[in-house]
């Protein structure tokens, strides 16, 4: 087994260099351990839980599932660069103050999924939404207040369009 | 460099034909849940995501087919073009995992790993699919009827890749179904696609046996019970999925029973007998 990898990825716009690495460590395991970019939560390793979505080349994928050492061509973005001056994105003031966010484990990831929800359907169905968050998985809240926060981003974006 | 990335289908088995242990990759999906446990060490990885081609797919009006690259992901298969092509793939598409898993994978990858659960599997099998194989050597196809051998076990060579899948488009009832313990996020119990490809009725059962099954006898009785196929009456349903009941070959595993497995794929099949028409 060789631990000596170098490459580099570039992650919300800004390259990052990559040395000493295992060619099998996941992307989430990069970000987290080498990069300092903790915000993408690790729990099941295995895609169930949506905790590490991050978007790859547009995608809303689990970093857990990405082979980090493959993402070297791949534009990624974290939760971290949602807003780079570190302000909260309407969708993280809508969790927060529709009382979404409970132990918060789950929440960078599904803030990430929302995100990734809304742009590109500005006006999900319930059904579209269940379906769309439910690669992310919540033990605390049961969902209803996860539910309401897009509601309310969904309000306020409608609002600020007419 | 163990992360191999070429940009062509050429490039891909020319790299394969030079490092032959290298591991495959595409979504991730499987190999990296193997990789996150320390099931698998790769030291060599082919990375076949960034190779255009095979993120393409393209309808063959004349030939009444749709070829779809093995590294177009789910996501691309639950609606538009695709979904409406081939229905029941854009069904099995939408049951596979989560959103995250969906944008993901792909059927090259589900073929690779030949689960007899892989969802769109029991699809390739009720269409009669054929499989497109690369190697520096060429390129040849196998139905995938010949493609899956057991249970992870294909007849594709270490120095082949899968590049594509062939399908008809058949302008007829297809369906997919399958029983899990929820209805996101879930391993299949059982799965079935039916489909009517010219006048015969066929039914492809996944999570049954050692590969994806055809219910041959199902498929004969149905079509000598019911010669009209958009009507299939309640008695007739019921026999066909009693009948592929039979044929399966389940067995007891951490996710099911035998028994409950034979039950379900009965029921599987008679629902999508009737799927779509007024009986």
């Amino acid at each position: 087994m060789s631990a000596n990898e170098f490459y580099a990825l570039k992650v919300n716009g800004v390259v990052h260099h990559v040395s000493d690495a295992w060619i099998g460590e996941s992307l989430l395991y990069v970000l987290r351990e080498r990069l300092g970019l903790p915000g993408s939560k690790g729990a099941c390793e295995q895609g169930e839980c949506g905790s590490c979505t991050v978007f790859i080349d547009g995608a809303a994928v689990c970093s857990c599932l990405v082979m980090a050492a493959s993402a070297v061509e791949s534009e990624i973005a974290t939760v971290e660069g949602l807003n780079s001056d570190g302000t909260l994105t309407d969708v993280q003031e809508a969790f927060v103050t529709e009382g979404a966010v409970q132990c918060g484990f789950c929440t960078p990831g599904l803030v990430m999924a929302v995100h990734h929800l809304l742009d590109e359907n500005q006006t999900p169905t319930e059904l579209e939404v269940k379906e769309a968050l439910s690669g992310n998985i919540c033990r605390c809240t049961g969902y209803g207040r996860i539910f309401a926060a897009v509601d309310k981003v969904v309000a306020v974006r409608k609002g600020a369009r007419s | 460099m163990p992360v191999h990335i070429p940009h062509t289908i050429a490039e891909a088995t020319a790299l394969l034909a030079d490092h032959p242990d290298a591991t495959i990759l595409n979504g991730g999906t499987d190999l990296m849940v193997e990789v996150n446990f320390n099931h698998r060490r790769p030291e060599s990885v082919l990375l076949l995501r960034n190779v255009p081609q095979l993120s393409q797919w393209s309808i063959d009006a004349a030939a009444g087919t749709i070829t779809i690259g093995a590294g177009v992901p789910y996501s691309a298969m639950e609606k538009g073009e695709i979904a409406a092509a081939v229905p029941a793939l854009a069904q099995a598409a939408r049951t596979v995992g989560s959103p995250q898993i969906r944008a993901a994978g792909t059927m090259g990858g589900n073929l690779g790993t030949c689960s007899p659960a892989g969802d769109t599997l029991p699809v390739l099998s009720a269409l009669e699919a054929t499989i497109h194989l690369a190697s520096t050597s060429g390129e040849r196809t196998v139905t995938f009827n010949e493609f899956m051998v057991g249970p992870k076990r294909n007849i594709k060579q270490s120095n082949e890749i899968i590049t594509a899948i062939t399908m008809p488009i058949t302008n007829n009832r297809q369906g997919y179904s399958k029983v899990g313990v929820r209805n996101a996020m879930v391993i299949s119990v059982a799965s079935a696609c039916f489909a009517i490809v010219g006048n015969s009725p066929r039914l492809a059962m996944g999570s049954v046996g050692p590969t994806i099954l055809r219910a041959t006898a199902a498929e004969k009785f149905l079509t000598e019970a019911s010669p009209d196929l958009s009507n299939i009456s309640d008695d007739v349903a019921r026999e066909f999925g009693r009948i592929a009941s039979t044929e399966a070959r389940p067995i007891d595993d951490h996710r099911s029973t035998a028994a409950y497995r034979s039950h379900a794929i009965g029921i599987l099949a008679a629902r999508l007998a009737q799927r779509g028409t007024s009986s």
